[in-house]
């Protein structure tokens, strides 16, 4: 080892909370460094311009309006490409057809890029989250839904661990380098051989500037949901009232998205959950009641 | 101490942006001021005055909506003994109160973060607005390990 083995963090807010990367190698200020932690922000910032709920040009808002179908926003990348080739085609010979009829070839090629304006975008990727967000509900009983209030379609609560799981395939390009992301309480780590695990605290939702426990990881996702910072926000999706038996459960798997969607569905069905966690292959897990028990699955490391 | 909360929550926003600058490792034997630069979009370059295992690091000047913003910690044998906020908006009274409420327990908090030996915090969401009086928010001033 020629250099220190250093650490540094990089925070934004994105998605309404703080996000920090932090990085643990020999040279963090290195620009291929700085390039991936950019591109894990910026990714993070396009999700939430296509997810939001709350900004009204956001893909999500639109298909609620009925602006967009999810046929139209799924189409990948080759079908994409074949479409725009196809009606490139047809555009010629619309082309052709009008600039022989007006005589005005720059008219048919204003025409032209209109119509290829209208095109779907080809990153689009809103289907594919409505199809995780069923799976979700199937996975979880029910207990996950993105109709849990029976109004709106709300798919917020697996948007956060899918797209910081897609965002981290950026840091997981920096082989050799360990990375921690840390999405507003629900973070992902990776260590590398020969180098420290990650210690994460859990806080305590009593007190948040301390923490109940700390558990080690290495590689893998530690999501934490419960009423401290915004009160009851999840909603029992069976009585559509706020969920307010489990004051905090936090849960351990191999990816974030899954370990947010249990905790999340933990939280809404209550303290009989853990014995649903328990039975989760890869999944630990640990549930403190609002009237004050701890409980936690049979392999939970935390202290 | 409600009306305390109120305030902090709904201003002290401004002092997250306290962390969008970059600071070294902690490490006790690594204090390179190179690693310490403005963070993009802010143009002011920082500045630390590194000794052996230790010194005052500078966060660049933050322009927010609010009015410029700087941070400095202080650094000695590896670990934080200080955190100071020198630059930071106080043109009204409001501001002053806010920031005699919230930089007390950014320090205290940081000093804590220290003595729990942890990387990382996992807990319920955080909102922008309650990041500065987080744990985790020492922890990414501090990066401790």
């Amino acid at each position: 080892m020629t250099a220190a083995y250093q650490r540094r963090a990089w925070v934004q807010q994105i998605m309404g909370m703080p996000v920090s990367v932090h990085v643990r190698c020999d040279d963090p200020s290195a620009a291929h460094v700085e390039h991936r932690v950019a591109a894990v922000f910026a990714e993070l910032r396009h999700a939430d311009a296509v997810f939001s709920p709350y900004r009204d040009d956001s893909d999500l808002s639109r298909w609620q309006r009925g602006e967009l179908t999810l046929h139209s926003a799924n189409v990948p990348l080759t079908k994409a490409d074949a479409a725009f080739a196809e009606a490139d085609a047809a555009l010629v010979k619309a082309g052709a057809a009008l600039a022989e009829a007006n005589g005005t070839l720059a008219e048919a090629a204003a025409a032209l890029a209109e119509v290829n304006g209208t095109l779907p975008k080809a990153d689009f990727t809103l289907a594919e989250v409505v199809a995780l967000c069923e799976q979700a509900r199937l996975r979880t009983g029910g207990w996950f839904d993105a109709r849990a209030d029976g109004r709106t379609y709300d798919p917020s609560g697996l948007v956060k661990g899918w797209a910081v799981q897609r965002a981290a395939r950026n840091l997981a390009g920096l082989h050799g380098y360990g990375w921690c992301l840390n999405a507003g309480g629900d973070v992902l780590v990776h260590a590398p051989d020969g180098r420290p695990p990650w210690r994460v605290g859990i806080e305590d939702p009593d007190r948040p500037s301390r923490t109940t426990g700390v558990i080690t990881v290495r590689d893998g996702a530690v999501a934490t949901s419960g009423t401290a910072h915004r009160g009851a926000h999840i909603t029992d999706p069976h009585t559509r009232a706020p969920a307010t038996k489990v004051r905090a459960v936090t849960v351990t798997g191999p990816d974030l998205l899954w370990a947010d969607v249990y905790a999340t569905a933990a939280a809404a069905r209550g303290t009989d959950a853990i014995d649903w966690l328990n039975s989760l292959p890869r999944i630990e897990a640990q549930l403190l009641t609002t009237t004050g028990t701890t409980h936690t699955t049979t392999g939970w490391s935390g202290g | 101490m409600r009306r305390v909360t109120l305030w902090v929550l709904s201003t002290v926003a401004v002092l997250v942006l306290l962390f969008t600058y970059r600071t070294s490792t902690m490490g006790p034997t690594t204090t390179p001021p190179a690693a310490i630069a403005a963070a993009p979009g802010q143009n002011a370059p920082a500045a630390a005055r590194a000794g052996s295992g230790g010194g005052t690091y500078e966060g660049s000047v933050a322009q927010t909506r609010w009015g410029p913003v700087q941070v400095t910690i202080t650094v000695s044998g590896g670990r934080i003994t200080g955190v100071d906020v020198p630059v930071f908006p106080a043109g009204n009274r409001r501001d002053e109160e806010i920031n005699a409420f919230a930089l007390p327990v950014l320090r205290q908090e940081t000093v804590e973060a220290q003595s729990a030996e942890i990387d990382t915090v996992s807990g319920a969401t955080v909102t922008s607005d309650g990041y500065i009086a987080s744990l985790q928010a020492a922890l990414d001033a501090a990066h401790l390990s």
